[in-house]
């Protein structure tokens, strides 16, 4: 039975086998032409892409961060450089614990209430890992202390850094400015600007001043170092460097030490005070009150610091020089006065009777001289010198406001400077055509008439009466005002100054420049509205005081100064350059709330001026500081 | 007096190579020599490991030799008790075994540590062919059950240790043993089903590193510095090899240290990154020769216990070389499964040549005659 069984079926079963092993022969063929299709799909069509991905993952690239460009003023004295010291750094999101860490950190090196404080405001405005600086400038000893116990936090490394300094602190501080850390932002910025690839591993940028305006000078270009790593991210050898290309370095026109002079002159006041070169717009002093240290910016401004000075009422972060704007008051009449002469609408030695007022015919309104009675026969020399209202109500009416619109803008009042540093605010001259954009309302005779004596519309910046008044002085001709006189370029050391070119020649009549100077040096000597800071000076110089009002008066209202809330009180204005016949220095000063021009912005002047010509300081009484508040002063 | 010692010569040669096939042995010592140099390559030129698998391949050559001489008979003699105390073994891994890297594979027996799922990689196919065998002339359903039965006890087992890999070579040994005594396509078809319908059951009884190699064959970019790091840095390797590869000792992926287990598992993206398109196709082909012999061998064999296990032996080795492949060039799971012949490692190489062994000693002994 068995064997019949099988000797029928072993040929068929053998047969049967063999077509099973075809299939399964076959099948393997099928597998193995699977993984040639796949490796002639990896190998042939995607070798390129894969190829990138293995030199992707062999090549890391590691940017070196460049060295910034130093900042100088005039004289070579350093105003902010690098310096490079250890901090110590954690990265927030590799750490469970921050706040146990820290304090366990602080056993082995010092983290005061100011280091913890800084490093939550940093963490508010970073990303979780980003590694951030919990404590800077790390001592030796700290750093071998931590070095010995690093394996006890891991997440917090030290690294070498380098920092911005500014020797000089508050000094200058809105000149310079400072860096700070680069935020979102800024990254925006970066980006749009096609910037970002060189801003690879930076830290910082410029934020205000001269650090933010001159930012592309200063940062210089980032080097990179091509690795080849292995899977573990360490580095077998360095493939390619290339050096990154120190920022430039820049000089300033400023002189730090006149700027010194000047700023110490303001005392506790606040005020501003621009000073330039008339024959080359050179900025000699740019003074803004008060200051602020920008070194606390450097590595991350803790809130309380951030605090004191965003909320001062002081307003310490303001550039009252770049920004303040203010009603140029009497200052403006120089230009009026040049305007009447210009115009032929007035004569030098034509007079008015002044009477204490000045009314538009058919009209009641008095437009009121400050001085009450006013000053008798008045001309042009002594409407400067005394400062006189009535006689500038005239003329006004007289040019009509286009005409003093065209006339004064010549002289870049109502538009910016174009200063090299950002965010300057452009001031207002107004005009028929600014008022109907502004108002919705056509102009008024009546609205010309206060726009005579710099007040109505009238706005202006510090930095712009000083612009104003270097034309003045170089007789027409306008220099565009400007911070950096010198780039020095890092790589090839090549030296590029900011030569001074004339924007615009004006075209005066001599004859009247020399009436208004004439006027202009009386207002510095006895009789003239600044006789008092004008007092034995070694040179003569033309000055031209001014107040700002702070509050409208009402009709009929008298101005009684202690009656009115510091704040409240007038500003003090000044315009001068000297020497009156081959002018150095023009100048504007302004003091805030100090009332009258003469007595609180001429004295800070004279100083400036003194120390820019003379070289030193006027005499020890003088140099004490600015009057407090003198009764029955001028305007 | 001339020709006597060659004669004699001649007498000693053909006893020593009288049971080796010449065809078979060509192919898998140029395999091997492949996997030498790539390993010199692998390792960093590290000869200790090198000469290390050299010894590992002589002992697997000798086992191979020794194995050839034995007659078939004696070898099915043996299928039953191997199966049986494998069972046992693999039963004393699951309850005594040592725990290592998570996977409980190994048992220590005194003298050494032993890996009994490795043993069964030969045991189970010899078991059913044997069984097979023994019911030749009235397979029926019942027969297909109790084969399958033999198969699956062994695999839990392995399973729970777990060993996914091992589990899926020895599930394919048996299949092939099933298949090729003829189960009917209706009966492969329901187990397919019974498959798919398992699989569900099948994930829930998967070790959590088991589900995310299978989640990371799908997207191996999901988990790139986890699971799929394998994957992604070998497929680079393969990938940046090109047509003519990097050349010999010049991989980076390699040499930078981005491939994982480049010596053992993995060793198969060191060689194609470094001789490319050109070189695959060699090996492919050299392992085609190989496998081609084995079916021709399994096609001669005179009875159904040598021509089930030739067959076996050589599909499950054409199943190592697709899943090895397959897992470094990305379209199969990350299984712990060795490039036959060339992976790094004793034990794989030992059951490589035990199977080739027995092809040979097929091959080469007299048929059997029924009577």
């Amino acid at each position: 039975m068995k064997r019949r069984v099988e000797l029928r079926n072993h040929p068929r079963e053998l047969r049967f086998f063999h077509m099973r092993l075809g299939i399964g022969a076959g099948f393997v063929l099928l597998l193995f032409l699977l993984l040639f299709s796949r490796f002639f799909y990896l190998q042939v069509s995607q070798r390129d892409h894969y190829h990138t991905l293995a030199e992707a993952n062999r090549i890391s690239i590691a940017p070196i961060v460049p060295n910034r460009g130093l900042i100088f003023d005039r004289n070579g004295e350093v105003l902010a450089h690098n310096y490079s010291a250890y901090t110590l750094e954690i990265v927030p999101n590799r750490t469970a614990n921050l706040e146990a860490l820290i304090d366990e950190l602080s056993t082995i090196v010092e983290i005061g209430a100011r280091d913890r404080k800084r490093f939550r405001k940093l963490m508010d405005e970073s990303k979780r890992f980003e590694s951030l600086p919990i404590r800077t400038r790390l001592s030796d000893v700290e750093v071998a202390r931590f070095a010995a116990n690093r394996y006890r936090f891991p997440g917090v490394e030290i690294k070498a850094r380098l920092f911005r300094q500014y020797p000089k602190g508050e000094i200058a501080s809105h000149v310079v400015g400072y860096i700070g850390r680069i935020n979102d932002r800024d990254l925006e910025q970066l980006e749009a600007g096609k910037n970002l690839a060189n801003y690879r591993g930076s830290l910082y940028m410029g934020k205000i001043g001269i650090e933010q305006s001159y930012e592309q000078e200063l940062h210089g270009i980032t080097g990179f170092e091509e690795m080849e790593t292995d899977a573990a991210g360490r580095i077998i050898r360095v493939i390619s460097r290339t050096p990154p290309v120190s920022g430039n370095d820049l000089t300033l026109s400023l002189d730090i030490r006149l700027q010194e002079v000047a700023e110490k002159a303001f005392g506790d006041r606040r005020g501003a005070l621009v000073a330039i070169d008339p024959a080359t717009g050179d900025v000699l002093a740019f003074v803004s009150k008060p200051g602020f240290d920008p070194n606390l910016f450097v590595d991350g401004i803790d809130s309380e610091n951030w605090d004191l000075l965003n909320n001062s009422i002081d307003r310490p972060l303001n550039n009252r020089a770049l920004r303040g704007l203010y009603p140029p008051g009497s200052t403006f009449k120089p230009f009026m006065a040049l305007a009447g002469l210009e115009l032929k609408k007035r004569t030098p030695r034509q007079e008015i009777s002044d009477t204490g007022y000045f009314s538009l015919p058919g009209s009641s309104h008095r437009f009121r001289d400050w001085k009450a009675g006013g000053h008798g026969y008045v001309d042009l020399h002594k409407s400067l010198v005394v400062s006189c209202d009535t006689y500038y109500y005239g003329l006004a009416h007289d040019l009509g406001i286009d005409s003093i619109f065209n006339f004064v803008s010549q002289f870049g009042l109502g538009k910016k400077t174009g200063i090299d540093i950002e965010g300057e605010a452009g001031g207002l001259l107004p005009s028929q055509e600014w008022k109907m954009k502004r108002y919705k309302q056509k102009w008024y005779a009546g609205d010309t008439i206060s726009v005579g004596i710099g007040q109505g519309y009238n706005l202006a910046t510090p930095l712009q009466l000083a612009f104003a008044t270097a034309i003045l002085a170089s007789g027409g001709t306008a220099f565009r005002p400007h911070l950096v006189k010198r780039i020095r370029n890092s790589k090839d050391d090549d030296i590029q100054e900011i030569t001074a070119q004339p924007l615009y020649t004006l075209d005066l009549d001599p004859v009247n420049l020399e009436h208004i100077r004439n006027a202009l040096v009386a207002v510095t000597q006895p009789g003239g509205t600044a006789a008092l800071a004008g007092a034995g000076a070694a040179y003569t110089f033309a000055g031209k005081t001014g107040t700002s009002q702070v509050i409208g008066m009402k009709q009929g209202e008298k101005y009684v100064e202690n009656k009115i809330q510091e704040r409240h009180r007038d500003h003090a204005l000044f315009v001068a350059y000297a020497p009156a016949q081959a002018p150095r220095i023009a100048l504007a000063v302004l003091v805030e709330n100090s009332g009258h021009g003469g007595a609180a912005a001429a004295p800070v002047a004279r100083l400036v001026m003194d120390y820019h010509l003379l070289g030193r300081l006027p005499a020890e009484q003088v140099a004490n500081s600015i009057p407090e508040d003198e009764n029955g002063a001028y305007d | 007096m001339r020709t006597a010692p060659t004669i004699e010569r001649l007498r000693w040669w053909h006893y020593l190579t009288r049971h080796v096939d010449g065809f078979l042995l060509s192919g898998i010592l140029l395999l091997m020599l492949t996997g030498l140099a790539t390993l010199y390559s692998a390792t960093d030129a590290n000869l200790g490991r090198v000469t290390n698998q050299a010894v590992n391949m002589l002992v697997a050559l000798g086992i191979m030799w020794l194995v050839a001489y034995i007659p078939l008979q004696h070898i099915m003699r043996i299928a039953l008790p191997l199966y049986v105390i494998g069972l046992i073994l693999l039963l004393g891994v699951a309850l005594f075994g040592e725990i290592n890297n998570g996977a409980r594979r190994w048992l220590n027996i005194g003298v050494t540590r032993i890996q009994p799922s490795e043993l069964m990689k030969v045991a189970v196919p010899l078991m059913m062919a044997w069984y097979f065998d023994k019911h030749e002339t009235t397979l029926r359903l019942r027969d297909y059950a109790i084969a399958t039965a033999l198969l699956l006890i062994p695999v839990v087992l392995i399973l729970r240790q777990p060993d996914l890999g091992t589990a899926l070579l020895i599930t394919a040994s048996g299949f092939y043993v099933l298949f090729l005594t003829g189960l009917s396509w209706r009966i492969m078809a329901a187990l397919l089903v019974a498959g798919a319908v398992s699989l569900p059951i099948l994930w829930s009884m998967m070790h959590d590193y088991q589900r995310r190699r299978v989640m990371t064959l799908l997207d191996p970019t999901q988990d790139a510095l986890g699971a799929g790091y394998h994957t992604i840095q070998s497929t680079i390797a393969v990938g940046s090899g090109g047509i003519l590869g990097k050349g010999w000792r010049k991989g980076t992926q390699t040499h930078l240290d981005f491939l994982p287990e480049r010596s053992t598992d993995f060793i198969f993206a060191v060689f194609s990154e470094e001789f490319g398109l050109i070189g695959n196709s060699l090996l492919l082909l050299l392992y085609l020769i190989v496998i081609a012999r084995g079916l021709m061998i399994a096609a001669n064999a005179s009875t159904q216990f040598t021509r089930l296990i030739a067959g076996s032996i050589t599909l499950t080795f054409s199943t190592y070389i697709f899943v090895n492949i397959g897992m470094v060039i990305g379209i199969l799971p990350v299984v712990g499964v060795p490039l036959p012949l060339i992976s790094y490692g004793g034990t794989s190489m030992v059951t490589m040549l035990l199977g080739f062994g027995i092809l040979m000693s097929i091959r080469t002994h007299p048929k059997l005659v029924k009577t």
